[in-house]
């Protein structure tokens, strides 16, 4: 036989302890698929199984409590040809459960060998996950007021491809776990042992009743029928290859020249629904066509789908630093929502800032310079008013002039959606 | 000369990509999310792959896994993900496994505001992990720098193999901001140095330097582990190979110091005050010494783009010729007194902010002319 264990480090562990047994039968499983070491990663958690991966010559990721199945995906998807096997207690298998859960989900091409020896050994036998509730553990009575949980029904529900179970010391581990390595899916193989160190010591645990377990479990051995679908890597890379263009940046090149322009701080406020930041996105492409620098910040509620929406631009000549705004040159108030988010600033406008109000919203007191429009009675509705008020910004010449408006949105949007924007900013000229 | 438009996110997502980042794994979280959701655009089209993990320790898990396989890996949280990410960062610094993380800041503690920036995690990022070994934490000002030091990101994390920070902040990432992006100033790329000698001990090095890397899957077999470990990868207890280790983790990243540093500066030579910031912050700073110039006073600026290790060479040369320094902060003190550390024998004024909002340039001429 070939073996792959690591002659200058052999098993350290407890005498009696079966994980000593399943180390071997991890070797034998390895030459019987004739596996090539460095082809091979063994991915171990924490804990006595966490000791796996320093028996073995083969490649090896021991990392933190819990986070094995992490290692072990993050690995298989970068270098689909590995052959990845985790070794994780029952200690793992709680602390880790999330990840135990979405292996499965996924079905990414790894093999899980679960060591359920009931207890944490490492630490001093407490209560895990698995431990029955009658049992004498080093956590006194804490383990009788909770039950132990079977993680290949568990697997199972979760879609798991491939699930056995079986004692640590049965002598077909070999064949079993290789069946699993060779599964392509995730694959789980519970085994049952006995912890010598720990758990024995106070519970009636033999060969004979790790198999008479096994006999009153609902049986496991293997391909689960109902949960067979492609394997994640190779459904993903299939995905993924579907997508072949990569989205270039936004660019846009200067194509007016505009004399003397100031800078200018332009507050859009309305409600979600109303495409107030694409107005926003609009008036930047507007700013950069006369090559401007701009800066436009959102801000919506994280219910999308309702409250205020409101987005405030800086278009200037120089380089734009600070990007709060200061002092508005444009106001666009077209919904209370949006007015009531930025209520203390209508006090501070500039007698010279232009104020765009809508017929049905209320702003408060200002000295800026107010214009009021009706956009119902031009049969403009809700979700177009703040494009149809860079119309009017446009006809009225602040902070942006129909030259540019036009060229924002013939690049913005396509030609079918820029006919019907331009239809909507006619009708605003009209008024 | 045509301007380019995007938010911080995006502009490090591409950053990333120029860098040749070729793996992702993260999970969503505001205001973060544009990271994740840029490099899912971006990545498939060039043959990497970008995941989205089960929660956040996971995603770590996955980036871990994959820089081990040789990718060159990027993940994107804000602090409730990074308290999560700590467990897999320490075990990315103790093991010297590359990757990039992106913070992009919020308004803590805990959960905080999701739509509120803040410079909430400058001492998190630092000490967030045990043992205490020194981290790279760079800090953008705008989507400009987020897309440079990217790649500036992606070079320490492969020269040093260590996991590199990107404190960016809610603030820059969701803003969406005109640069010239064809022209930025990215420096070249470094690549990972491999292993090339006979016989391979994963985690034997010079006295300061990083191991040379080969994956996990390659030839030659490959041993990483989250424990104390001698250069064979294994578990050891022997004090003086611990130690070794450790000062050499320390070492790697504090002697290389002056090569981390990253800054820019507006020095006048007529002025008595350095006002010092970082992130967001410095663009405020800079109005105000634009405006106090046109008013008649005179104030340099010195902008921090690297954070840790602590610019102390910077520091004390930039701070030499000037009477008062002032420190601000999108946060309540995090760094200044790194800054006071290091400047001992000068007079240091601070001025922090912590309410969801920017520090206005108007508030911060108000700290300057009060001295
Ligand atoms: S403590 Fe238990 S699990 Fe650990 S080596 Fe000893 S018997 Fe085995």
């Amino acid at each position: 036989m070939n073996s792959y264990l690591n002659k200058n480090r052999p098993p350290v562990y407890c005498p009696g302890c079966t994980h000593e047994k399943i180390t071997n039968s991890l070797d034998r499983a390895f030459d019987r698929l004739n596996l090539s070491a460095d082809k091979t990663v063994i991915v171990t958690d924490i804990g006595c199984s966490g000791l796996f991966d320093t028996f073995f010559n083969v490649h090896a990721l021991h990392g933190v409590h819990g986070r094995a199945l992490t290692y072990a995906s993050g690995l298989k998807l970068a270098d689909p040809e590995l052959n990845v096997i985790v070794t994780m207690g029952d200690g793992g298998l709680g602390i880790g459960g999330a990840h135990v859960l979405a292996s499965c989900r996924r079905n990414l091409d790894l093999t899980l060998i679960i060591l359920n020896n009931f207890n944490f050994g490492m630490t001093g036998g407490q209560y895990s996950a698995t431990t029955p509730t009658d049992a004498v553990v080093g956590s006194q009575f804490l383990n009788q007021a909770e039950i132990p949980l079977d993680i290949c029904a568990i697997a199972q529900s979760a879609g798991a491809t491939y699930i056995d179970r079986c004692s640590g010391l049965d002598a077909d581990l070999p064949e079993k776990i290789a069946g699993a390595v060779k599964h392509k899916g995730f694959s789980i193989i519970e085994t049952l042992g006995m912890c010598t160190g720990r758990y024995t010591k106070k519970n009636r645990l033999t060969p004979k009743v790790l198999d008479q377990m096994i006999i009153d479990s609902p049986e496991r051995c293997g391909i689960i029928e109902e949960n067979q679908r492609p394997e994640y890597g190779e459904r993903y890379r299939a995905l993924a290859k579907e997508r072949n263009t990569f989205p270039e940046a936004v660019a846009i090149e200067k194509k007016i020249t505009l004399k003397e322009y100031q800078r200018q701080e332009v507050v859009i406020l309305g409600s979600a629904g109303m495409r107030i930041v694409t107005a926003g996105d609009i008036v930047c492409y507007a700013g950069l066509y006369a090559g401007m620098n701009v800066s436009m910040k959102n801000d919506y509620n994280i219910t999308v789908l309702r409250g205020q929406s409101v987005s405030e631009i800086l278009i200037s000549p120089e380089k734009i630093g600070y990007t709060g705004i200061e002092s508005p040159t444009v106001v666009l108030a077209l919904s209370d929502e949006g007015v009531q988010r930025r209520k203390k600033m209508f006090a501070t406008l500039k007698p010279d800032t232009f104020v765009l109000k809508e017929k049905s919203v209320t702003i408060p007191e200002t000295r800026a310079d107010v214009v009021e429009i009706d956009f119902r009675e031009l049969k403009i509705k809700k979700q177009d008013w703040a494009l149809a008020s860079l119309g009017v910004m446009a006809k009225k010449e602040n902070a942006i002039n129909k030259t540019m408006l036009k060229h924002a949105l013939k690049s913005r949007f396509s030609e079918k959606v820029y006919q019907v924007a331009m239809e909507t900013i006619e009708k605003t000229t009209q008024a | 000369m045509a301007l380019s438009f995007m938010e911080g996110n995006e502009a490090l997502a591409r950053g990333a990509i120029a860098a040749g980042c070729n793996f992702f794994a993260g999970y969503p979280i505001t205001p973060a999310t544009t990271i994740f959701n840029s490099m899912l655009e971006m990545l498939p089209p060039q043959g990497g792959i970008c995941i989205q993990g089960e929660d956040e320790i996971a995603s770590m898990g996955y980036c871990i896994g994959a820089s081990m396989a040789g990718k060159k890996v990027l993940t994107a949280t804000s602090g409730p993900g990074i308290s999560l990410y700590s467990e897999q960062i320490s075990f990315a610094i103790g093991s010297e496994i590359p990757l990039v993380i992106a913070d992009v800041q919020r308004l803590g503690p805990s959960t905080g505001s999701a739509t509120r920036g803040a410079d909430s995690d400058i001492q998190f990022l630092r000490w967030g992990s045990t043992s205490g070994v020194p981290v790279i934490v760079l800090v953008p000002k705008d989507a400009l720098d987020c897309y440079v030091l990217a790649v500036h990101a992606f070079n320490y994390a492969e020269e040093f193999r260590c996991p590199v920070f990107i404190a960016s902040n809610k603030e820059i990432g969701m803003t969406k901001e005109s640069f010239d992006l064809e022209s930025a100033p990215l420096p070249p790329i470094v690549e990972r140095k491999l292993f090339s000698g006979d016989t391979y001990l994963p985690f034997e090095a010079k006295p300061d330097a990083a191991p040379p890397f080969l994956p996990i899957g390659g030839k030659t077999l490959v041993r990483q582990t989250s424990s104390t470990h001698g250069p064979d990868g294994y578990i050891t207890i022997d004090p003086e190979v611990i130690a070794k280790n450790q000062d050499r983790l320390r070492e790697k990243i504090y002697n290389a110091r002056k090569k981390i540093t990253l800054f820019e500066e507006d020095i006048k030579g007529n002025s008595d005050t350095l006002v010092i910031s970082y992130g967001v912050t410095a663009r405020a700073v800079e109005d105000a010494a634009r405006i106090l110039e046109i008013k008649g006073k005179s104030i340099s600026t010195l902008t921090l783009k690297s954070l840790w290790p602590v610019p102390e060479e910077l520091l004390l040369e930039k701070a030499k010729p000037f009477k008062q320094i002032i420190v601000i902060e999108m946060n309540l003190g995090q760094y200044v007194n790194e800054v006071k550390r290091v400047l001992c024998d000068k007079k240091i004024k601070f001025y922090g902010q912590m309410n969801g909002v920017m520090i206005s340039p108007e508030k911060i001429m108000e700290v300057i002319e009060n001295e």
